[in-house]
């Protein structure tokens, strides 16, 4: 297991992450470009080190600045595949992957074995007398990773292992990834800027907004309970932030854009409140019926959802700001179409509540 | 391009080929060629080109033992005075070599600094063919630190994270990495070095003298025997002229060879 709680402070930028990793899973962090997954990784590798806090992988202590403990990355059991990869170009891939083995002054008969096994399982066995830059990008995806691999390090540390790839490689090698890394014994750490790769890869997942840890859970955890408008906006779902009001007869729910029906708000207090897309229906003229919740606004974007699927995202200039999902057929009946003014409306008992 | 400019460049392009090509086309010329490779069974010429090129061999080595850790210093740490020493190591390159000698001549003469406590050891490098050594790796010591350092430096951090990550302590990222990638510039500079030791005139003649067999040196040579013997001068500056030549062809070329030799190795065309 990977304990981490660091403080880290470079130029401007400020870092403070604190969370669990446990072994045989994978941990995504996720979050934009910017807020700090990179730093998280390097600090994990030893590459910097932070300036307070504590990192402990499987109950030895890799960093603890206040105890003057600052393990550098030679020692320690980490295998690091960064964005671009950074195979190195004067060896060859075979070499590339024998270098840490050779480095930590691995018995020269085993090497060999060792490496060429390496390749077989990242699908590159025939390729390991090339040079890397000979190699397509998924290919140096892999070698890169064979390179880390082949130490079998506790902890594997992957900074955007698709981004370099186009797209049909990243589909390619994306369901091919995450069967290798179901596989693994150790502590994984994955950082993306994607949603669906958090989805698709997070045992766990570590939501970061500018330098701060927002959220930790579940994918579960994150799509039924995010607490942040970056967390709802990642999975796709609609958050309001709000307070219950000491009188509970009204069944309201203040929140800074306005009043929202709610069948049972709770105790007084302040409460996040979630409304799925797909319970949330579009009329072209003020509807009548027992939904109580009813907003008018201009439709800002409208985007197929998949990108090839059968149902659209429409993003709504209403207060407050929704988005619902549609089918195609909805779409085409309502002639609807960006700049259109609508009204979006959905039950009290559509909102779940939480605190 | 405008006619005015054009005519610009093409004045300054003649301009520089005759100050440059009009005395090499000058020595190259004046002797037939016959009458050249019959010079260079002179022993005088025989003996002085043995000296240069053991000389300017070891000075080299030196250069290189002693600049590489220098260079890999100022590559990668920074430290107090870092400004100063890098300008101490470009020195030679703008000090007249005549002072050089001179100053060398002060160190490590019979009563210098550092000469006293030699001669106490019964060593005196004055005059000597370690002296002519001395003052070639005082001059041309700067090629190759500058040009090393800049290989060094020019390493992208990603491949020495890369390589910690992978277990490298940083001396074997050095050897293994580092060096490996710097090479090419590594190459460059010592070829450089070795031209520029092989060249070295005023220093020697100044710390070391004109000893033949000892220090005499092909550019000191040359100068001896423009006194009595042109046709010789011109033999030895033929063949000086020949090896530099050489050098920086093949500094220049040393890339695309190495290159072709990888892609050989690699198994591709």
């Amino acid at each position: 297991m990977l304990e981490l709680d660091v403080r880290s402070r470079r130029g401007g930028f400020a870092l403070e992450a604190g969370f669990h990793a446990p072994a045989g899973s994978t941990t995504v962090i996720v979050g934009e470009s910017g807020a700090g997954k990179t730093t998280l990784l390097r600090l994990a590798a030893g590459l910097d080190q932070p300036d307070r806090g504590r990192i402990v992988l499987d109950g030895v202590v890799y960093a603890a600045p206040e105890a003057g403990i600052a393990v550098p990355p030679w020692r320690r059991d980490v295998g690091y595949v960064p964005q671009d990869y950074a195979l190195f170009p004067h060896l060859t891939v075979e070499q590339n992957v024998a270098f840490g083995l050779r480095a930590q002054r691995a018995r020269r008969r085993t090497v060999a074995p060792r490496v060429t096994e390496a390749l077989r399982r990242a699908g590159i066995a025939d390729l390991g007398r090339r040079r890397p830059s000979m190699l397509s990008g998924g290919q140096q995806q892999r070698a890169a990773l064979a390179r880390a691999l082949v130490l079998d390090p506790r902890l594997l540390l992957l900074d955007e292992p698709l981004a370099a790839l186009d797209l049909q490689t990243r589909r390619l090698v994306r369901g091919e990834l995450r069967d290798l890394l179901r596989a693994l014994g150790c502590v994984t750490l994955y950082v993306t800027h994607s949603p669906l790769e958090a989805l698709l890869f997070g045992d766990r997942i570590v939501v970061i907004e500018s330098g701060r840890v927002s959220q930790t859970g579940t994918r579960d955890d994150l799509l039924r309970y995010p607490r942040s408008r970056y967390v709802a906006e990642l999975m796709g779902t609609n958050l309001f932030a709000g307070s219950v009001g000491a009188e509970r007869a009204a069944a309201t729910v203040r929140t800074g854009d306005g009043d929202l029906a709610v069948s049972d708000p709770g105790a007084p207090g302040d409460v996040f409140l979630t409304v799925d897309p797909r319970d949330i229906t579009i009329h072209a003229h003020a509807p009548e019926g027992s939904a109580q919740n009813v907003f008018a606004g201009p439709i800002v974007e409208m985007a197929p959802e998949p990108p090839s699927g059968e149902r659209v995202r429409v993003v709504l200039g209403t207060r407050p700001a929704l988005v619902a999902e549609v089918t195609r057929e909805a779409v085409a009946g309502l002639g609807l179409r960006e700049g259109m003014t609508v009204h979006a409306s959905f039950k009290a008992t559509g909102i779940r509540t939480y605190r | 391009m405008g006619g005015g400019l054009r005519l610009l460049l093409v004045l300054a392009a003649a301009g520089l080929f005759l100050l440059l090509g009009l005395p090499l086309a000058a020595v190259v010329s004046r002797v037939p060629p016959s009458e050249l490779l019959a010079r260079l069974g002179d022993p005088m010429l025989l003996e002085a080109l043995r000296l240069s090129l053991l000389t300017s061999a070891a000075a080299t080595a030196l250069v290189v033992a002693l600049g590489l850790p220098v260079a890999y210093l100022l590559a990668t740490r920074s430290f107090p005075g870092k400004r100063l020493v890098e300008v101490l190591i470009d020195l030679p390159m703008v000090l007249p070599p005549t002072v050089a000698g001179f100053a060398l001549l002060l160190a490590f003469g019979r009563h210098g600094l550092a000469g006293r406590t030699l001669a106490l050891l019964g060593v005196s490098v004055p005059f000597t063919t370690l002296a002519v050594v001395l003052a070639q790796a005082f001059i041309a010591a700067p090629f190759f630190i500058t040009a090393t350092r800049a290989g060094l430096s020019g390493i992208e951090p990603r491949y020495l994270d890369a390589a910690a990550t992978l277990r490298a302590s940083p001396g074997h990222a050095l050897r293994r990495v580092m060096l490996p990638l710097a090479l090419p510039s590594m190459l460059a500079g010592a070829g450089m070095t070795w031209a520029r030791a092989l060249g070295e005139f005023g220093a020697t003649i100044t710390f070391a003298g004109n000893l033949p067999g000892v220090t005499q040196t092909m550019p000191l040579a040359v100068y001896l025997a423009l006194q009595h013997d042109v046709d010789a001068a011109v033999a030895m500056s033929v063949l000086l002229l020949a090896l530099s030549v050489g050098v920086l062809l093949s500094i220049r070329l040393a890339p695309s060879w190495l290159g072709a030799l990888d892609r050989a190795r690699a198994g591709r065309p």
